[in-house]
């Protein structure tokens, strides 16, 4: 096992973590957070395996791609953390309310 | 001529993203002014496309590198007949919603209507332009972005839970598809579509990358059951966000995954077509029942929706291109019958203030033109003759049976009847009174005339089936894979 397996497994293990915590909290600033978890690990896939070649310079299409995903993700976080202010303005509740299953 | 020459060398692809992005620009930098911009825009918008489909009619599918970089490291934009049509069905019901909301926003609420919608259009058309898999990505977290931005738009408690659960999910549906990106372009070292399609080949990082960008895709369509955000962030939106939701944004992860499926999936995913037609069977059946059971006409309409989704994954199962043509024609005409739908809705709850079925109180009599709308919109997706619906439908039963996969047809059957009864549920109670009876208040003559056109167009759709259908094979979109 190399180093670049390593990162790209730690990678998934972020991104599986993130999703359990996405699934599991309801307090929606842990859902935000869980989502930035999950985005950060796929992330550090993508810069992993931008060095899969031993002694040679890493690929930097992926980091180009990392980088605009960045952008991505902060645009939605804030987004995300406007919606919740303006979510507990309305409601005063920092939770979505239980899925009506039908 | 020279018009002619003038017009075939213009990068039509490059305006049809510029145009929108430059116009959401302006609108957002002079509010007053919004209203006649955003039109002018979405006129200009509509102008581009008839350039788009004139130059790729002429000289076949188009691809523009953009600065001049070229595909393993810029940005490449593509359209050929599958682009294309999408893209033309976009600026046709664009320019409709766009024309239903000036009637329908006051002049504080337009103003912010209008950049988001066009920012919205931007990110749609770069969409279904993009000729690579990262770009695919960043183009659908713009149009979710913009999207929840726009449900949050009515600004009351169930809109922004709506759009709060909406975003969370569009959030992991696009993560989910970026992880599948990783691992492509890890195993291929491209994310060019064409590129791509030729060095696939079956490994277990490949399957990985296919279960894990389908399912991003489907939670995004919205595919039973994967639906669960659908309806409430469809119904809780103003109408004219309602109608460009179901119209045009689910439509767009389904594009996606549809193009993935035609050309850099491996040929051996098929087994996982019936999957797929599968939760699509279901999808009918029980949007179809959900929406009988509803007691608002915007949930029913969403739920709808989910039902209608369902039946373009009948298509994966058979995969002929003759049942990926039906697919597509059900989807042209849902997109102007669901705006129609919803419009229609829009007008009934600003005539009415509510949209409680049980209490419509002679709509009949006093919006024909709305219930008209309605009901000719429910008719071709009813999938009644001669509507697109029905094209689209026949065409789905003639590849099920060529494919000697009868049970599909069952369901395409079963789907229409559900969908006949939630139908007509309505147009009942819109010629009768009701027992309350309360004010009504005047609906512009624009927004009802507009929801009529978006319908008639979708019961029209049927009888000049060979021009779309002719469209759709310009540039061979559905030759790779295991099509055939």
């Amino acid at each position: 096992m190399n180093t670049v397996f390593l990162y790209a497994l730690v990678g998934v293990g972020l991104f599986t973590l993130g999703l359990y915590a996405l699934i599991v909290h309801t307090h929606l600033l842990r859902k935000i957070l869980a989502v930035n978890v999950m985005g950060s690990g796929v992330f550090l896939v993508l810069v992993a395996l931008g060095g899969r070649t031993p002694g040679a310079s890493p690929d930097p299409v992926p980091h180009a791609m990392v980088i605009t995903g960045i952008v991505v993700a902060v645009s939605a976080t804030a987004l995300a953390l406007a919606l919740l202010l303006r979510v507990r303005a309305e409601t005063g509740r920092t939770r979505l309310p239980e899925e009506r299953l039908e | 001529m020279l018009v002619g020459a003038s017009v075939a060398s213009t990068p039509w692809c490059v305006i049809a993203i510029l145009l929108p992005l430059t116009g959401a620009l302006v609108c957002f930098l002079w509010p007053r002014r919004s209203v006649p911009l955003g039109l002018l825009t979405a006129l200009g918008i509509v102008a581009c496309m008839t350039g788009l489909c004139w130059q790729v009619v002429e000289q076949g599918a188009q691809r523009y590198t953009i600065g001049g970089w070229g595909a393993p490291l810029g940005i490449d934009l593509y359209a050929d007949g599958l682009s294309l049509l999408m893209l033309l069905m976009t600026a046709v019901v664009g320019l409709g919603i766009g024309i239903y909301s000036s009637g329908y926003f006051e002049h504080k609420t337009a103003a912010v209507f209008w950049p988001l919608w066009l920012f919205l259009w931007a990110a749609l058309n770069a969409l279904l332009l993009s000729a690579d898999i990262f770009n695919l990505y960043v183009t659908l977290e713009l149009l979710g972005l913009s999207a929840v931005a726009l449900v949050a738009l009515a600004g009351d408690a169930d809109a922004l839970t709506a759009a709060m659960r909406y975003l969370l999910v569009s959030l992991l549906g696009s993560l989910f598809y970026l992880l599948g990106v990783a691992l492509l372009y890890h195993s291929f070292g491209s994310v060019d579509i064409a590129i791509l399609a030729g060095r696939v080949e079956p490994s277990p990082a490949v399957w990985a990358a296919v279960g894990l960008m389908s399912a991003g895709l489907l939670l995004k369509t919205a595919l039973f059951p994967l639906h669960f955000w659908l309806p409430p962030a469809h119904a809780s939106a103003p109408a004219p966000v309602s109608a460009l939701l179901s119209a045009l944004v689910v439509m767009a992860s389904f594009y996606i995954l549809l193009r993935l499926w035609l050309e850099v999936f491996p040929p051996s995913a098929a087994a996982a077509g019936q999957l797929l037609g599968l939760l699509g069977a279901t999808a009918v059946l029980w949007g179809g029942i959900q929406a009988l059971r509803q007691t608002r006409l915007k949930l029913l309409i969403a739920y709808s929706t989910v039902a209608q989704l369902g039946y373009l994954f009948l298509a994966f199962p058979l995969g002929t291109s003759f049942a990926w043509k039906g697919a597509l024609y059900l989807l042209l005409s849902h997109a102007m019958a669901k705006a129609a739908m919803f419009m229609a809705a829009g007008n009934i709850l600003r005539f009415g203030g509510h949209d409680r079925i049980a209490d419509l109180d002679r709509v009949a009599q006093r919006l024909p033109l709305t219930l008209a709308a309605f009901s000719l919109a429910g008719i071709s997706i009813m999938g009644l003759p001669p509507s697109g619906g029905f094209i689209g439908k026949w065409m789905l039963l003639d590849a099920a049976f060529y494919r000697g996969q009868w049970w599909w047809a069952l369901i395409l059957i079963m789907g229409g009847l559900l969908t006949a009864a939630y139908v007509f549920k309505v147009v009942g109670y819109a010629f009768t009174q009701a027992e309350v009876t309360h004010e009504a208040s005047r609906v512009p003559a624009g927004m009802e005339w507009t929801a009529l056109v978006l319908a008639l167009a979708a019961v029209l759709l049927g009888l000049f089936t060979p021009l779309p259908l002719a469209l759709l094979d310009l540039g061979f979109p559905f030759s790779g894979g295991y099509a055939g």
